[in-house]
């Protein structure tokens, strides 16, 4: 177990910056996702940590010892890598123990920490099996058994579940989840699924072109994106938004020369910024057309998802996105209303793309109890 | 792709039993010529058919040339070549892909540039090194500081002067550089996590894993040094330091002696003997090290 301190780093190739000062703090046995699109700089930044990339500036420090220049057998981490990066010529056992049979243990003590190990992510019995020989699943054990003998203070994960089929990464990351609880060392895990992302951080990151966006719980980065960016790049299907300017009263925006409510306090400080306005299609609702309060809104097709659907609609060449219940229907083609709840509008300014208020509606009325890690 | 074409097949196979008796064709008539005796293989035209004088060929063969020695010294330079050219490959190719050094373009470059550079075309320095090991170094040691050093290291009539200078291997190296960059990075970073130094992970982690590269490297560079003849014929005046392929040279009949073929024949075909073995024990590999990409 250790705290992790990063302070101010930054990383450059030649002129090209990838990382621009980047300042986090991650507790000791905290469950840290780094999550945003690819080349964000978060691989990048995850394996500046392992020691695997050299820092350009700033400080790393690892159990409040600065690591900048430790290679990475000294820094005390073990890291799971997307391939899994298994040696194929040894089988899982070999494969496990190699960081043990580097640092001399005996083989003894070797063989019963391997076999432990196994235990732990369910391997026991095919420790004689060739990578080759393995199930994807269980190359994703090994990568994490060879992790885990080391009784490292700190994990990484780089994207170690992208390389899997969907219903084996929900499986694994259930495992993950797990194993942290069991042995509660600090763990990094960088992806690029908003999924996973929620459902495994104690705190979640949110990284853009080299810069920390966000960082909070994951309930707190879905309630309150701090910009524009993170409002798009968390929840699926994407936040829908469109652009206006706030009306001079300062408590409506306009939709197709609709009226739609906002929070009025926070509007009356900004009557007549120019706002990107954010919704997610969870919190829309349609409506039967011409309802009182609902903008007129064409239904362009509809996703089926089961348990519900999603409607696409279109108001004047703008597209909307609604998640609908199970027993709501919509057909394409017809005329449905759309309503924009005030309580659930997310504003942006158009020009920094910065969050406007600092105290959202949504939460100011039910604050969202915190994770029990 | 499955395509019914049979008088293409046929045309097809027709040129294929062409080439083959292209090349066995050769092989065929050293034997026939090492089965017969002297009236027999100076007939004309030639026979193609086996006579019954092979034992008594080869017998004169291998006493003329001194075979027995010759060949002993010919194995033990072709292995210390084969083995020396693997380690000096692997090693070389090692430092230049996984050490990011800002010359290794410059220093693989120059790696391969040797390969427009055969010994035959350098034997003449090359030869001059050999005979005096430490030229150079005195040289540049008197250049820097008018010191005059005694030095001498003389390779001529020795195995090393038959080994040293055939080892360097741009083919090995190139071969081991293709190898190595087939394998992911990953596996080098999570040695480097396990704790692993470099040489630790070319030991456990590279080398068993090129072990058909290694195999195939070994075919090609047996049949190599065990095919030399210029090198050893230049650095060996002592006959107890011969290779096969230099006795071999005493076999040919010289102008005004009886026109033996027969016995240069069945010499020749004693020294091709090793390298045939070699290569029809590792054949499997060399194709799969040349070929594939197989970890």
């Amino acid at each position: 177990m250790a705290e992790i301190g990063i302070k101010n780093v930054r990383k450059s190739y030649g002129q090209t910056q990838i990382l621009h000062g980047v300042d986090l703090n991650f507790k000791s046995g905290e469950f840290v996702v780094i999550l945003g699109p690819s080349g964000c700089g978060k691989s990048t930044l995850l394996r500046m940590i392992a020691g695997l990339e050299e820092i350009s500036a700033g400080e790393i420090s690892i159990d409040n010892k600065v690591v900048n220049d430790l290679e990475p057998r000294d820094r005390g981490c073990s890291m799971v890598f997307q391939n899994y990066a298994l040696y194929p010529h040894m089988n899982v056992a070999a494969n496990i123990g190699y960081a043990l049979k580097v640092a001399g243990v005996p083989r003894a003590e070797r063989d019963r920490r391997i076999l432990e190990t196994a235990k732990i992510v369910g391997l026991e019995e095919l420790l004689n099996r060739k990578p080759a020989q393995l199930s994807g699943g269980q190359r994703q054990r090994v990568a994490m058994g060879r992790a885990i003998i080391r009784e490292p203070k700190v994990f990484l994960f780089d994207e170690p579940l992208s390389n899997l089929d969907a219903k084996l990464r929900v499986q694994m990351r259930v495992e993950i989840r797990r194993l942290h609880k069991r042995l509660s060392a600090t763990s990094v895990f960088v992806t690029h699924d908003q999924v996973e992302a929620m459902t495994l951080a104690d705190k979640l990151i949110v990284m853009n072109k080299g810069h920390v966006e966000q960082v909070g719980t994951p309930l707190e980065i879905y309630h309150r994106p701090r910009t524009r960016f993170v409002g798009s790049f968390i929840g699926s299907p994407a936040m829908n938004f469109f652009e206006t300017t706030i009306a001079p009263g300062g408590d409506r925006v306009l939709l197709d020369g609709i009226a739609q409510a906002i929070d009025p306090l926070l509007g009356s400080k900004n009557a007549g910024v120019k706002v990107a306005v954010g919704i997610r299609p969870e919190h829309c609702r349609l409506v039967p057309a011409g309802t009182v309060n609902s903008v007129p809104a064409n239904v362009d097709f509809v996703e089926e998802l089961g348990s519900g659907r999603i409607v696409h609609v279109e108001i004047d060449g703008l597209g909307f996105a609604v998640s609908v219940e199970e027993d709501q229907f919509f057909e394409q083609g017809a005329m449905a209303g759309l309503q924009l709840p005030a309580e659930h509008i997310h504003l942006f300014s158009q020009e920094t793309g910065l969050r406007l208020d600092d105290a959202p509606v949504a939460l100011r009325q039910s604050a969202p109890k915190t994770v029990a890690a | 792709m499955i395509e019914r074409t049979p008088i293409l097949n046929a045309v097809t196979y027709l040129i294929m039993i062409l080439g083959l008796i292209l090349i066995l064709g050769p092989f065929w008539m050293i034997f026939t010529a090492s089965t017969q005796s002297l009236q027999q293989v100076s007939s004309v035209p030639f026979n193609m058919m086996p006579g019954g004088d092979f034992l008594k060929n080869v017998d004169a063969a291998w006493d003329r040339a001194n075979l027995g020695p010759a060949l002993f010294n010919s194995l033990i330079t072709s292995l210390l070549v084969m083995v020396g050219k693997i380690v000096v490959a692997a090693l070389s190719a090692f430092a230049i892909v996984y050490f990011k050094s800002p010359l290794r373009h410059v220093f693989f470059w120059m790696v391969f540039l040797t390969l427009m550079l055969p010994l035959e075309v350098r034997v003449i320095p090359t030869y001059n090194i050999a005979a005096d090991v430490f030229e150079p170094v005195r040289w540049i040691i008197n250049a820097v500081t008018g010191i005059e050093l005694s030095l001498q290291w003389n390779l001529l009539n020795s195995y090393s002067g038959l080994v040293l200078p055939l080892i360097a291997t741009a083919t090995g190296t190139f071969l081991y550089r293709q190898f190595y960059m087939t394998l992911p990075d990953e596996l080098a970073e999570a040695a480097k996590m396990d704790g692993a130094r470099p040489l630790r992970f070319f030991i456990d982690i590279l080398l068993p894993l090129s072990r058909t590269n290694m195999l195939a490297l070994a075919t090609i560079m047996f049949v190599y040094a065990w095919n030399q003849y210029l090198w050893p014929k230049l650095m060996t005046t002592d006959a107890s330091y011969q290779t096969a392929m230099v006795a071999m040279r005493s076999l040919v009949p010289s102008i005004n002696a009886l026109p033996e073929w027969n016995v240069s024949m069945a010499g020749a075909l004693i020294i091709m003997l090793p390298p045939l073995i070699v290569v029809a024990v590792l054949q499997r590999w060399f194709v799969r090290g040349l070929v594939s990409t197989d970890k």
